[in-house]
């Protein structure tokens, strides 16, 4: 039944193959180069020279200092410390909005901190004049994320920043800014002196690096204490044995991000978005089309369910994702596609494919080769017209 | 995820489609998730002169789960008397299939409340003696597709 066992990748959103570089540059760390950044010989000092140049690339693509970069387990991890760990006070409130990544939403729901949730556009932006609508006395933190995970619609982080640094002109208790960066890195400017933020945070396995290594960048001066406790690796705020071959992975992959062919992406996103309303009936395309991730298509097909879409597609050999909630462990529809205000329905029907930096255009022709046919088979099993 | 049964089932559905003049029909969804099924059933007679589900067909929005388990219920049922094909249950279907994830066991209730539906729906349409566990089936369904329609009009 498998198609001549050919294999396309469209599920960069989830996780990116490694790049070759990468791997390459990571394996003498698992190998030879295995001392502890932490001890003063010759093993471990060559270990902190690998930490600092990994450091060092990732301050240089975030146009910060070096002692503003810090490496986590995980986006996930930094996420928590930004939040978490920039909190002073015992009692306040976080702005966020409804369709940030479980990462940051379920961490502004443990801080014990009140919480304005804003929800954006039906097209998954939100407004700068209602994030800041919500500012208040007591308000600590405020964390939007760069590019949705799922929609790829881009969030105004700079007009954003601009508004809490004119709001923090007249504050004794500043309001920090955060962003979660993880789809963004790849495509988007990400000079933080640009974007203005206080905290930015990505991960090394969306950006063709490796899993289990995240950054957090933290503006010089802003407060930030650990969330775990031990020895003083990262200026103590992550304490924990440095995963030297890891962070090496992502000091490369933030270094090859510049390999990424934005245009080319784009061209080869349009093509499937152009090819399915024109030859699939009643699919729709969910997401901003303008302010989006070149990398991101989001359909929903009527009268359909996507999980079954989802691993019809599979069975083709192509790997994409779904919001359905028959592939979810909630059995909850995307939070994200029902905060745009999507119907229960369309979110069933909705297909993920993210696209990346060897996604080829064959690649995409053998994806518009089988999609038409995989949706007919579908409705053609499904009661709803 | 699926075995390979599971996936055969699910890529070459058995008894797919509708039934022009069907005797009877059974709608129901999944609260849950939103699956919908809509199974219907012709009624014919065996050599012994017993009622049996002579034709069965269905249409399924769902998951690969809600479809394989669709497939099979058919399978299950295509043949039996109506006092049969009314034991076949979630269990029965699953095992038949070989098993289910566990996350998608829910998904195995939706095929075998259809089948009792439409049976249900013949048998209260032809005046004949409704048992009690259906009657009681039979309720949870309504509620269940009033609350969907509820949700989704809401």
């Amino acid at each position: 039944m498998k198609n001549n066992n050919k294999k396309v990748y469209l599920d960069y959103g989830a996780t990116t193959p490694i790049d070759k570089d990468v791997v390459e540059k990571m394996i003498p760390f698992l190998g030879e180069n295995f001392g502890n950044p932490s001890s003063l010989h010759s093993f471990g000092q060559d270990a902190v020279v690998a930490v600092d140049e990994a450091r060092k690339k990732v301050a240089d693509f975030l146009g910060s200092m070096e002692s503003e970069v810090f490496f986590t387990g995980s986006a996930t991890e930094a996420n928590n410390i930004a939040i978490l760990g920039s909190i002073k006070q015992k009692e306040g409130h976080i702005i966020t909005t409804a369709i940030e990544h479980k990462a940051v939403l379920e961490t502004v729901k443990q801080s014990g901190m009140e919480n304005s949730i804003i929800y954006p556009d039906k097209n998954g932006i939100v407004s700068v004049d209602n994030i800041m609508k919500e500012v208040r006395e007591d308000t600590v933190l405020i964390s939007v994320m760069y590019a949705n995970n799922e929609v790829g619609t881009v969030q105004p982080i700079k007009e954003i920043s601009e508004a809490v640094k004119e709001v923090n002109k007249n504050r004794k208790n500043k309001i920090v800014f955060h962003t979660d960066a993880v789809q963004a890195v790849n495509y988007l400017p990400c000079g933080v002196n640009e974007l203005n933020v206080d905290f930015l945070t990505f991960s090394g396995h969306k950006i063709c690096g490796p899993k289990g290594v995240g950054v957090l960048y933290a503006k010089e001066g802003v407060n930030l204490s650990p969330l775990i406790f031990g020895g003083d690796q990262e200026k103590g705020v992550r304490p924990g044995t440095e995963n030297v071959f890891a962070i090496v992975g992502i000091g490369e992959a933030v270094e090859l991000i510049s390999k990424n062919n934005p245009e080319k992406t784009r061209k080869l996103r349009d093509k499937i978005i152009n090819f399915a309303l024109e030859n699939i009936p009643k699919s729709i395309i969910n997401g901003d089309l303008e302010k989006r991730l070149p990398n991101n298509v989001n359909i929903s097909f009527k009268g359909t369910e996507g999980e079954s879409l989802m691993i019809a597609l599979d069975r083709e050999g192509i790997a994409v994702s779904t919001g359905s909630a028959c592939a979810s462990k909630s059995l909850q529809p995307s939070h994200v596609l029902l905060a745009m205000g999507l119907s229960h329905e369309q979110a069933h029907g909705s297909l993920r494919m993210t696209l990346g930096r060897f996604t080829t255009e064959e690649d995409v022709d053998y994806l518009l080769e089988k999609l038409p046919t995989v949706v007919e088979k579908i409705r053609k099993i499904s009661p709803v017209r | 995820m699926y075995n390979e049964k599971i996936m055969d089932h699910f890529q070459n559905p058995r008894n797919m489609g509708e039934i022009e003049g069907a005797d009877a029909v059974g709608k129901v969804g999944n609260i849950i998730c939103g699956d919908l099924m809509h199974l219907y059933i012709k009624v014919g007679k065996n050599d012994e002169g017993e009622e049996i589900v002579e034709d069965i067909k269905y249409k399924t929005l769902g998951c690969v789960a809600a479809i394989s388990t669709s497939s099979m219920v058919a399978e299950l049922a295509k043949s039996k008397t109506i006092p049969e094909a009314l034991k076949i249950d979630k269990e029965m279907i699953a095992n038949e299939l070989g098993g289910l994830p566990k996350i998608k066991y829910h998904c195995s209730i939706l095929a075998a409340d259809a089948l009792a539906e439409a049976i249900y729906d013949y048998l209260s349409k032809n005046k004949k003696e409704i048992p009690d566990f259906l009657e009681k089936k039979h309720q949870i369904a309504k509620k269940t597709r009033e609350a969907i329609e509820e949700k989704q009009n809401g």
